[in-house]
């Protein structure tokens, strides 16, 4: 449960092409963007909001040499010292054989390596929950919320998404990091939402 | 402007050098391995010059990898239009391109392989000897489709049908260029271009795929036999294929065409050709893995005539690993990153290293069974890839100097050109 209490001023866009330039005028009017939530993946988005590229294949990468070494290693330990057999007359180190075990780790170190990190770095796991900006961001709006600081004027910074195209803005304050447990009693569903 | 292709004298000049090279190598060839000597026949088989044989067995292996590498890029529009894929518009007209040359080396291939028939070249194809078919059970056996005149008639057949249904393909996209399509015409030319596609595709299967490497190549060793074979043959010429499409596509973008073609695309051919290599390499090793493990005399032999046993080295296992390394290891390491395949310059690197790599596969698959130890990599072999070479960069260059580089009516064109991976 890190991050702590912060202050957002959160814009919903209801549209893919007013909210990139959103975005860009958001970012060049130097306003920290925490972060966009859409319904679907939005290509383009990621380079739009200036994030940097994901090291997550690096980490597939290293998970999958991690997934060839514990299979060659290990079946070379087993064939050769640990307990050697003859198995068809073949040598004891018998590498064609061992190529589509050596194959099927490294997916399955890779694979499950990957789904793992990537749960972990987007806080995803059964029973932790993150505040959501809007309930609709799963369904249909772009949901942009900025970060305020001691400094930051936050009527302005309204009335500049109001500008920029905003349909729906308002001032959260909300917990930044995830907590085990339930949402609020007033958290609303969306099925209470107007329009629904 | 920036859609038409006018050939630089520099495109010319090389295309003109190879060629003439290659003839050059051909007319040595003809002159130093006499390889029209009459063939003698005695009581105990036929007795060729290993000369006679290295020069029919270069033609064959430059003959069928170069066409089956041409018709690949054919294939590749066919199965991408079957996929309703858009984002290959922007560069359809390369592959086409490299497509027009089917028909051409489609006739040097079928004039060489007459050549082998009727010139009874047993040392290439040893099940053309009657004699020694008679006295062999297995050979007898594969008689029914190892046979000079179904080996041409179908040989003949599908060349006749790459060639025929190719040139519908590219004719249906050259259409497209005389004027706008409003919606019910593209959807009708949609539907059109699918259904000719999908016949390309189903002739594709089931010669490519299946029944030509097992008459050209597999049937240079008669008495072994793979199923994995075909798919392997296919394999390695999908992958030179798309590295051909690779290369163009770059030599046009640094001549400053092709506007619509940007990183995205070739991140794409890079994505195929790293693919298809890992791809080459799963059926390289399934024959190898099968046959080394249920280790079956008649079976092994192909493999020892190549790396030899444990006791003695065969006279190609250098080259075997090689082709492994270049063909399985470069592509994996170097394509893996995407930054890798957005650079030209890795991307033109590792296309020629995969044309190449793959006409050295074809040349351990040729090789072993017909020259036997005696096989050479000297100027001769590389003379007859240059003239290949050459006239396959005279097909595209015509091809491209004559039409529109854009399908610029293209129902697809606009996905094509937002494409983003």
């Amino acid at each position: 449960m890190a991050g702590g209490i912060k202050k957002f001023v959160v814009g919903s866009f209801d549209d893919e092409a007013i909210l990139f330039p959103a975005v860009k005028n958001v970012r060049k009017a130097g306003y920290k963007i925490y972060d966009v939530y859409t319904p679907f993946p939005v290509h383009g988005l990621d380079h739009a909001l200036g994030i940097r590229e994901t090291s997550l294949h690096t980490a597939g990468f290293i998970y999958a040499i991690t997934g060839t070494t514990t299979a060659l290693g290990f079946m070379s330990w087993i064939f050769t010292k640990d307990w050697p057999l003859n198995i068809g007359g073949k040598p004891h180190f018998a590498l064609p054989a061992w190529i589509p075990i050596t194959f099927e780790l490294t997916v399955l170190f890779s694979a499950v390596g990957m789904v793992l990190t990537f749960c972990y770095l987007c806080n995803l796991a059964p029973f932790v929950k993150k505040h959501h900006f809007h309930p609709r961001a799963t369904d249909d709006l772009f949901v942009m919320a900025i970060e305020c600081s001691d400094k930051t004027d936050d009527a302005a910074v309204q009335s500049f998404l109001q500008n920029a195209g905003a349909k729906e803005i308002n001032v959260q304050v909300a917990e930044t990091g995830w907590w085990i447990g339930r949402y609020d009693k007033e958290q609303k569903l969306y099925r209470d939402e107007k329009g629904y | 402007m920036e859609h038409r292709f006018e050939i630089p004298a520099s495109y010319k000049k090389w295309t003109m050098g190879l060629i003439i090279a290659g003839v050059i190598a051909l007319v040595y060839g003809i002159f130093k391995f006499d390889p029209f000597a009459a063939v003698s026949h005695g009581a105990h088989g036929t007795a060729h010059s290993a000369d006679g044989t290295r020069f029919w067995a270069v033609l064959l292996q430059n003959s069928t990898y170069w066409l089956l590498l041409v018709n690949a890029s054919m294939f590749f529009i066919c199965v991408t239009t079957m996929a309703h894929g858009g984002w290959q518009v922007a560069f359809r007209r390369i592959p086409e391109a490299i497509s027009s040359a089917v028909p051409v080396l489609g006739i040097i291939t079928f004039v060489i392989l007459l050549a082998l028939v009727f010139g009874h070249r047993t040392d290439i194809y040893h099940w053309l000897d009657k004699d020694a078919v008679a006295q062999d059970k297995l050979l007898k056996g594969k008689s029914g489709f190892l046979n000079p005149a179904f080996f041409l008639i179908c040989s003949g057949v599908s060349i006749f049908l790459w060639w025929a249904l190719g040139k519908k393909m590219r004719t249906l996209s050259l259409n497209t260029d005389e004027s706008p399509m409003d919606y019910d015409q593209s959807k009708k030319w949609i539907w059109k271009n699918t259904v000719w596609a999908s016949l390309f595709t189903v002739v594709f299967g089931l010669t490519v795929a299946s029944t030509i490497p097992w008459l050209w190549l597999m049937s240079i060793d008669p008495h072994w036999y793979s199923t994995m074979y075909s798919w392997y043959t296919f394999a390695s010429t999908f992958v030179s294929g798309m590295a051909l499409i690779a290369i163009i596509v770059i030599y046009l973008k640094n001549q400053h065409k092709l506007p619509y073609v940007t990183d995205e695309h070739i991140h794409d051919i890079g994505k195929f050709m790293f693919a298809f290599s890992v791809f080459w390499t799963y059926l390289w090793f399934a024959q190898y893995m099968l046959i080394w493990y249920s280790n079956q005399p008649e079976e092994t032999k192909y493999f020892i005539d190549r790396i030899g046993t444990a006791t003695e080295p065969g006279a190609y296992k250098g080259i075997f690993f090689f082709n492994l390394i270049v063909n399985f290891l470069c592509p994996l390491l170097i394509l893996m990153k995407k930054s890798t395949k957005r650079n030209y310059t890795v991307v033109i690197f590792m296309a020629v290293l995969i044309i190449f790599g793959h006409w050295i596969d074809f040349y351990q698959m040729v090789m072993p069974g017909t020259v036997r130890e005696h096989a050479e990599m000297m100027p001769f072999e590389f003379g007859i890839a240059a003239l290949f070479i050459g006239v396959i960069m005279w097909c595209v260059g015509r091809y491209l100097g004559r039409h529109s580089l854009l399908a610029k009516n293209h129902p697809y064109l606009k996905e094509s050109m937002i494409h983003h991976t």
